[in-house]
Formats: structure tokens, C-alpha cells, sequence
């Protein structure tokens, strides 16, 4: 090496800038995408913990009929909080996290187009977080009427607290908009030259479609609390009808965000599904370019079915007729998708890694998920599924082997690339296989539990109910517990020793250009951009 | 992975030999409405209709992922389009859903039908308890649950309705096409009774229509389908479903109750008589929340054991029970109890958990009457 005093000069000069600050620092101020990406990943792993906790609380207290533990009004804080807590501090953060870390490397850009913005997005999660969990120390009780708080339990009957929940869903929402922008800004100008729309991942095609859903709706759940706060404490009638209001405009709004929410919660994961199933197929994914028509298309039909949540709240028949069509639709783009990964199986090289076991348990139990869905779609036969267990068992189909399954997934997956080192698999089996049992064990039984008669939301139940209740409580510790080997996994896979030299593409039918960065990835990527042929 | 599939297969087999054994309803009831029959046809529709795609779905995945393993020696085939295949798969389904929609098009339309009723009866849901107005029989009465609160605290074994039995069900004659005006005082109820087929949200300041013709006699259970506070889990439904000449036996002993109850109002009731009726009201309508210590449930519920309400002057007391609190969970019971048993009740809580002592110490009387409660009544419903 004949390096000259001034390139060594120039290095260090490099390295002072362009390196990691130390300690905390270094996470406070951050405008890496990937550290913020770490960020994102670490909140929401806590998230999971803190979640996951509520949950089994809530199914200590359903072991048996009786009081077991719980005062009904605790009770309804867990479920409430436990919501609250998944859907915006667990799912959404993750993929935010995903999204951080991989699209920059997946388009070739060196960074999100607005960093800063970047770091604020994040640090507003911890801050609105507290808030909201402040309400459980509060002298009165936490939000108790839940996650969905329809009014008037929770303007007119609302506890006190209601007012920290609304400020704290004001802060999550500016965090989720900021975020949705910077991504839509950086897809569109940061691709690298060459990189056309239909060469894009389909993680990115799916994060891009999500993100525009994001802009629409969250800003729509901005306006549905301030509405609350309105009702609450400025003598406003939204919601109340003996102020000339109707609380089915709270519905109707809460829905118009919540419909579309639930696509926001799962599209990046497809994106997710599609890389890894053709991975471990060895295969190209089977009709790309359909799968991104069917990607927009979920999302297009996904703002116009709102109200198939609202079916037994006595909608009008032709209101009913036209959102039961509408969301039976939703069923054809999401086939098109099942059977294109089914497509891109067959023919395949298959191997069984962990990211694809839960590729492939995500396909299956998805499709359950997909089926309920299809069924509660039928407005009479809604009648009697609404507000049932039937409806917890399918929305934790679709929503844990669905979204939390692709955040595992995915972790499995790019772990490596991030960190350098691999993860264990035969504890990455174990994971699977004791999640697959228990997430099974904890949500198939919820189905008869529905279909028999037993409302959601009730702190205690009658006789009959007993047993699969019991079924569901031990299966959710087997699935909660299970998680503990993956805090274990990652733990060792980021402080551990080295597993030894990685290779550049790490899996052998990996492609995309984060598979030709060094693994683990260096702290700065593509500050010259990579051209696309 | 041929381990790992039988080890799936063998958790399946448990699982479905569990449910079997199970003496336990794993469907939806066929019920005992037109409407609830059909409804249990539909899903069974849709239920095979999801089997049948299920089982080409996953044989098509169990297949792939027992023929095309790497380990098997399997080399990746190259296609990754194929324009008429893309176009099969999105009709297919598509026919599939138009043949599952025209059936669910026509029970709906059933269901929106309440023409021809010839039984009108008003359900009110009230937070944690359902009101039933019979409009052309003059009928009037509030449903409570029944089940003690020994049972639910583990103190008592548990009866075999537990949290699904009320003190007054709700009695309908059947083969009669009875409507249903359902709607709310305060949040938002669901009257849900699978048997029947009838799910109805419950609205304040909305009334809503829907149907029910039983075909059966019997009695049919169902509870509160919409989370409405803290004992939502607590406000069941039972319907008794009779013949025609009982139900209008029913109608005929109710009217009569109705005269008799007016006449023991103008008898003086003994201090005794008010503490024994107003211990068992005490137990079914304040219990739940002020628990039956006097303690409550703080802060939500506060406790009544030496409040300053309950050893405060009389007529406050009547007043917070006739009207309520706005903004928090205490209902206004002045709708929902007649003078005698708010009499009662003032009178139990002002006599218990040592507040007699604190009334007596404050020269505050423990004793009210229902004249108490009248003159206290009329003067709020003044103002």
C-alpha cells in the first residue's frame, strides 16, 4: 500500500464524519437509515414483550369462568392497551423498521431522501408511548373502552385519561405520516439509474403502495380524535345524538382509517413473503408484474369496504348490498397473490430455513385468515359472527401468522446481511415450531368458541366455554414463551462471536442489491450509486 | 422436513380428536327462526366452498413442498409468467364469490323485511342491563342478571346458567312475526341471541328495526354483543319462546301484578320490609359496581361504606339514585325502579357497613319511605 500523507489525511477526515457517533449519542441524533431502522426494530421487539404480557393477563384471567385475577374494569384496560400496543407499537414500527433498513439498500440510494425527519419520526414513538402508558398509573382508570373506542363510551362515558390517549394517537399518527413520506419521497428520488418501476423489490413496490395509504388515513384518524376531544370538552355533538349528532360517524370515520389500516398492517409483509418464498425456491417470483396490479388493487378496493365493520349496526339494505360485493372483491387480488407464491413453489429448489418456515406457515394460516374473512364478508351470516370470537380468531390469523409472522420472517431473513453473523437454526426451528403450535393451540379453538355464542371483551363467561378457553390460554403461553428464543436469537446474533466470513449473498437464491453488499453491511452503502442494467 | 410434516399432522390429529370429545357446540346453532336457519345454511355454504379451495390451495403447497425440495435433487424450473393462468385464476374466483353472493342477497332481504309483525316490542339496552317494552300490551320491565355475585367471586358453586339467566326473561309467543325496535339509553349495546338469529346494535338516539318468528318453544340465551362499559360481560338475554295461550296468560297475570304492586306503594312498608327489599334490589342493580361490602371497586366505582352521599342528608341521597351522575357509570335509576325499591335500597345502604352509626352521630335519618322518594322524585322531574 502506497498511500500519500494527504489520502490519509483525507480518510481520517472521512471517518470523523461518516462514522457512528459513540454511545448514546450516536442513537439520539442519528439520520442513519439503518440505525433508525435498528431503532424502529428494538421499539417494537419491547412493544411485542410489553403486549404479549397484556395478552397473557387477559388469558389468565379467561382460564376459567369466575374471577381469576382481574377486576372486569382492569380487564378492559388490558384489552384495550393490548391492542393499542400491537397494532401501533409493534406492527407498524417493525415494518417501519424494515423499511428503514432495507429500501434504501434495495434501490440503491445511500440514505432516506429527508434524514432528519427520519430520526424525528422515530423519536416521537417512545415519547408518545410513555404517554399512553402513563394512563395506567393514573388515579382513574386507563382507556378502558377498546382499541377501536367507539364513542360515546369514550367521549360522553370516557375516563379522564381519554385525553392522554387522544394526544398520544396524534403523536403516533404525525410519526406514521412522517415516515409514509420520507418513504414515498425516497422511491421516488433516490431509485439508483436503471432502476425502473417494474425492477423494483416487490418489498418496495409494497411499502410504496402502503405508504400512500398511510398519507390517506392517517391524517382521517387525526381528525376522528380530535373530533372526541371536541365532543369531550368543547360542547361539540359529533357524536352525540341528543346534540343532533350520531355516534355512527364516529364508526364511519374510525372505520374509513380502520379498513384501510388493516391493509397498512399487512401489504409490506406480502412484500416481504415475496422475496423469501422465491429465495428459498430458487426461482424467479412468478408473475411480478400482476402482483404489483394486485398489491394496488387491494389497496384501491381496501378504502371502499369501511363499512362491512358496521354490518349489525343497522345500515340500510343497499348500503349493506354494495359493501358486502365490494369486500367479497377483496378476495380476488389477495388469491391472485396466494396462488403466484404457490406458483413460484411449484418447480422450485425448495429448502426449509427458518425465514422460510415462516413463509410458508404465514401462507397457510393467512389463508384461513383469508377464508374467515370471506365468510364474515356475508353480511347474514356476519350477523352472527360480529363482535364474536369468530372475529378475534380471524383477525389474529390474518394479523399474528399474517404481519407478525413477515416481521419474523424478515428478520430471519436480513439478519445476517445486518449483522454478519448467522443465526442458529436449530433454535430458529424451535421458534417456529413452538409459535406455529401455540399461535394454533391459542386462535383455531377461538373459532368454535364465536360460532357457539361467546362475545370479545368479556372479563368472564358462561360454562359452556370453558374448555376451549382453557385450550387458548395454554396455547398462548406456549406462543408467548416461544418468543423468548427469539430475544435469545437475536441477542446472540448481535453480540455473540462470529459465526465465521459470510458471503456477499448470503442465501444461495437470494438477488437484489443488497445481496452484493458486504454482510455485515458496512455503516454507509451506495454513496455512489449502483447502475441497473 | 418429512418430521416436521408429521409432527404437524400428529398436532392436528390431536387437536381435532380434542374438539370431537368435547361435548361442546364447535358450529353455529341451526336456531329456531327462518332467519337463523338460513343464516346457518349461508355459512355452511361458505364453509365448503372455503374447504373445496382450501383443500386445492394446500394440496397444490403440500405436493410442491414434497416434490421440489432441493434435498430431493429438484432444479428450478424458469417460468415466471403465464398470461392465461394469471387470467384463470382471477375469473374462477370470481364466478365463485358471484354464486355466493346471490344467496346472501336474498336472506339479507329477508332480514331487512319486518312487514306483517304483529308484535311490537321496544329494547332499551341500559349499561349493564336490557328494558323490555311490550308497546300494544302496556308492558313494561327491566331484565337484570341474575347470577349471584358469590358465583362469580368463586364463593358459591356455580349454577349451570351462569352469567346467561336474568330475573325476568323476556316471554314472546311463538309463530308470531314479533318486531324488534332496539335501541340504547346510554353507549352502545348489541341484543344478540344466536338461536335466533338476531344481532342488533343498540344506538342511543337511534332505533333500529329487526325480526324474529320462533318455531319452537323453549328458552334461548344470549348476552350483550358490543363492549358497553365495565360489565358488558354481565347483561345477558334470555327469551322464553311459549305458545300463544300461555303468552297471553303471561299478559293477563302482568297487568294484574302491575295493580297489586300500585296498591302496596300507598301502604306504609315497616323498616324491616324496606331493608329485606332493599337488600335483595341492593344486590341485583348496585352490587356489580359498589360490590356487596359497600367497598366499590375505587376509583371507578366509589365506595359507599361511610360516603358522605349515603350519610349525608336523605333527600341528596334519593336524588343521586333517581338521577344519576352524568359523565360516569352511575346510571340514573329513577326510570328503572319504582319508590318502594329506591326506598329500599337508601334504606339498606344508610342501615349497612356501619353507616347507621355515622347517621346517627350526624342526626341523619336511615329510614326513607317512599313518600321520601315520591317528594323527591317530583320535585327533580320539576326542575
Amino acid at each position: 500500500m502506497s498511500e500519500t500523507t494527504v489520502d490519509k489525511h483525507h480518510h481520517e477526515h472521512d471517518d470523523h464524519h461518516h462514522g457512528p457517533e459513540a454511545g448514546l449519542k450516536r442513537w439520539l441524533f442519528t439520520t442513519n437509515h439503518k440505525d433508525i431502522g435498528t431503532l424502529y426494530l428494538i421499539f417494537s421487539f419491547i412493544m411485542l414483550f410489553v403486549g404479549g404480557a397484556m395478552a397473557l393477563i387477559i388469558r389468565i384471567e379467561l382460564f376459567e369462568p369466575g374471577k381469576v385475577l382481574l377486576d372486569p374494569e382492569y380487564f378492559n384496560q388490558m384489552t384495550t392497551m393490548h391492542g393499542l400496543i400491537m397494532v401501533f407499537g409493534v406492527i407498524m414500527p417493525a415494518m417501519a423498521g424494515l423499511a428503514n433498513w432495507l429500501i434504501p439498500m434495495q434501490i440503491g440510494a445511500p440514505d432516506m431522501a429527508l434524514p432528519r425527519l427520519n430520526n424525528w419520526s422515530f423519536w416521537l414513538l417512545p415519547f408518545a408511548f410513555s404517554m399512553l402508558f402513563s394512563t395506567l398509573l393514573m388515579k382513574g382508570p386507563a382507556p378502558d373502552f377498546g382499541w377501536t373506542f367507539y364513542a360515546p363510551l369514550s367521549t360522553t362515558y370516557g375516563p379522564a385519561s381519554t385525553d392522554f390517549f387522544i394526544f398520544s394517537i396524534h403523536m403516533m399518527g404525525a410519526s406514521s405520516i412522517m415516515a409514509a413520506l420520507n418513504i414515498v419521497v425516497t422511491i421516488f428520488n433516490m431509485r439508483a439509474p436503471g432502476m425502473t418501476w417494474f425492477k423494483l423489490p416487490m418489498f418496495v413496490w409494497s411499502w410504496l403502495v402502503t405508504a400512500f395509504l398511510l398519507l390517506a388515513v392517517m391524517p382521517v384518524l387525526a381528525g376522528c380524535v380530535t373530533m372526541m376531544l371536541m365532543d369531550r370538552h368543547f360542547h361539540t355533538s359529533f357524536f352525540n345524538a341528543a346534540g343532533g349528532g350520531d355516534p355512527l360517524l364516529f364508526q364511519h370515520v374510525f372505520w374509513f382509517f380502520g379498513h384501510p389500516e388493516v391493509y397498512i398492517l399487512i401489504l409490506p409483509g406480502f412484500g416481504v413473503i415475496s422475496e423469501v418464498i422465491s429465495t428459498f425456491s430458487r426461482k424467479r417470483l412468478f408473475g411480478y408484474v400482476s402482483m404489483v396490479y394486485a398489491t394496488i388493487m387491494i389497496a384501491i378496493v381496501g378504502f371502499v369496504v369501511w363499512m362491512h365493520h358496521m354490518f349489525t349496526t343497522g345500515a340500510p339494505l343497499a348500503a349493506q348490498l354494495y359493501f358486502m360485493y365490494a369486500t367479497m372483491l377483496v378476495a380476488v387480488p389477495t388469491g391472485i397473490k396466494v396462488f403466484n407464491w404457490l406458483a413460484t413453489l411449484f418447480k422450485g429448489s425448495i429448502t426449509f430455513e427458518t425465514p422460510m418456515l415462516f413463509a410458508l406457515g404465514f401462507l397457510v394460516m393467512f389463508t384461513m385468515g383469508g377464508f374467515s374473512g370471506l365468510m364474515l364478508a356475508l353480511v347474514p351470516s356476519d350477523y352472527q359472527y360480529r363482535d364474536s370470537y369468530f372475529v378475534v380468531a380471524h383477525f389474529h390469523y390474518v394479523l399474528v401468522s399474517g404481519s407478525l409472522f413477515t416481521i419474523l420472517t424478515a428478520v430471519y431473513f436480513w439478519l445476517p446481511k445486518w449483522t454478519g453473523r448467522m443465526y442458529s437454526e436449530t433454535l430458529g426451528q424451535w421458534h417456529f415450531w413452538l409459535s406455529v403450535i401455540g399461535m394454533n393451540l391459542t386462535f383455531l379453538p377461538m373459532h368454535f368458541l364465536g360460532l357457539a355464542g361467546m362475545p370479545r371483551r368479556i372479563p368472564d363467561y358462561a360454562l359452556q366455554f370453558t374448555d376451549f378457553n382453557q385450550i387458548c390460554t395454554i396455547g398462548a403461553f406456549i406462543f408467548g414463551f416461544a418468543q423468548l428464543i427469539f430475544l435469545y436469537i437475536i441477542v446472540k446474533a448481535c453480540f455473540g462471536k462470529s459465526t465465521g466470513h459470510l458471503s456477499n449473498q448470503v442465501w444461495e437464491g437470494a438477488h437484489g442489491l443488497e445481496w452484493g453488499l458486504p454482510s455485515p453491511v458496512p455503516y454507509h452503502t451506495f454513496e455512489t450509486a449502483p447502475v441497473i442494467k | 422436513m418429512q418430521r416436521c410434516f408429521w409432527r404437524v399432522i400428529l398436532f392436528l390429529s390431536i387437536l381435532i380428536s380434542f374438539s370431537a370429545n368435547a361435548a361442546h357446540e364447535l358450529n353455529m346453532p341451526y336456531g329456531v327462526t327462518p332467519i337463523s336457519q338460513q343464516i346457518y345454511n349461508l355459512h355452511m355454504a361458505a364453509f365448503y366452498i372455503c374447504c373445496a379451495i382450501g383443500s386445492i390451495v394446500f394440496g397444490v403447497l403440500i405436493y410442491s413442498l414434497i416434490k421440489f425440495r432441493k434435498s430431493k435433487g429438484a432444479k428450478a424450473a424458469h417460468f415466471h409468467e403465464h398470461l392465461g393462468i394469471e387470467l384463470l385464476w382471477t375469473t374462477i374466483p370470481f364466478l365463485i364469490l358471484v354464486a355466493l353472493a346471490i344467496p346472501a342477497t336474498i336472506v339479507l332481504q329477508r332480514i331487512h323485511n319486518t312487514d306483517e309483525s304483529s308484535l311490537t316490542i321496544k329494547i332499551t339496552g341500559y349499561q349493564w342491563k336490557w328494558k323490555y317494552e311490550y308497546l300494544d300490551q302496556g308492558i313494561r320491565f327491566f331484565s337484570n342478571l341474575s347470577t349471584t355475585l358469590d358465583q362469580i367471586n368463586n364463593k358459591a358453586p356455580k349454577n349451570k346458567w351462569f352469567l346467561r339467566e336474568v330475573d325476568k326473561p323476556l316471554v314472546v309467543p311463538i309463530n308470531t312475526k314479533i318486531k324488534l325496535l332496539v335501541t340504547s339509553d346510554d353507549v352502545i349495546h348489541a341484543w344478540w341471541v344466536p338461536d335466533l338469529g338476531v344481532k342488533q346494535d343498540a344506538i342511543p338516539g337511534f332505533i333500529h328495526e329487526n325480526w324474529m318468528q320462533i318455531m319452537k318453544p323453549g328458552t334461548y340465551r344470549g348476552q350483550c354483543g358490543e363492549l358497553c362499559g365495565v360489565n358488558h360481560g354481565f347483561m345477558p338475554i334470555v327469551v322464553e319462546a311459549v305458545t300463544q295461550e300461555q303468552f297471553d296468560a303471561w299478559v293477563k297475570s302482568n297487568r294484574e301484578a302491575k295493580v297489586i304492586q300500585s296498591q302496596q306503594i300507598e301502604k306504609k312498608m315497616t323498616e324491616n320490609e324496606l331493608l329485606t327489599l332493599g337488600k335483595t334490589a341492593y344486590e341485583r342493580n348496585c352490587a356489580m359496581c359498589h360490590q356487596p361490602t359497600g367497598l366499590g371497586l375505587p376509583p371507578s366505582f366509589p365506595q359507599l361504606k361511610h360516603s358522605h352521599i349515603v350519610t349525608g342528608p336523605k333527600d341528596s341521597n334519593i336524588a343521586f339514585i333517581l338521577t344519576g351522575v352524568p359523565g360516569t357509570a352511575m346510571a340514573a335509576f329513577g326510570d328503572q325502579l319504582d319508590d318502594a325499591t329506591i326506598a329500599g335500597i337508601v334504606t339498606y345502604i344508610r342501615n349497612s357497613w356501619g353507616n347507621d352509626a355515622v347517621n346517627f352521630k350526624n342526626k341523619n335519618p336511615t329510614l326513607v319511605t317512599p313518600t321520601d322518594v315520591m317528594k323527591v322524585r317530583q320535585k327533580t322531574s320539576g326542575v
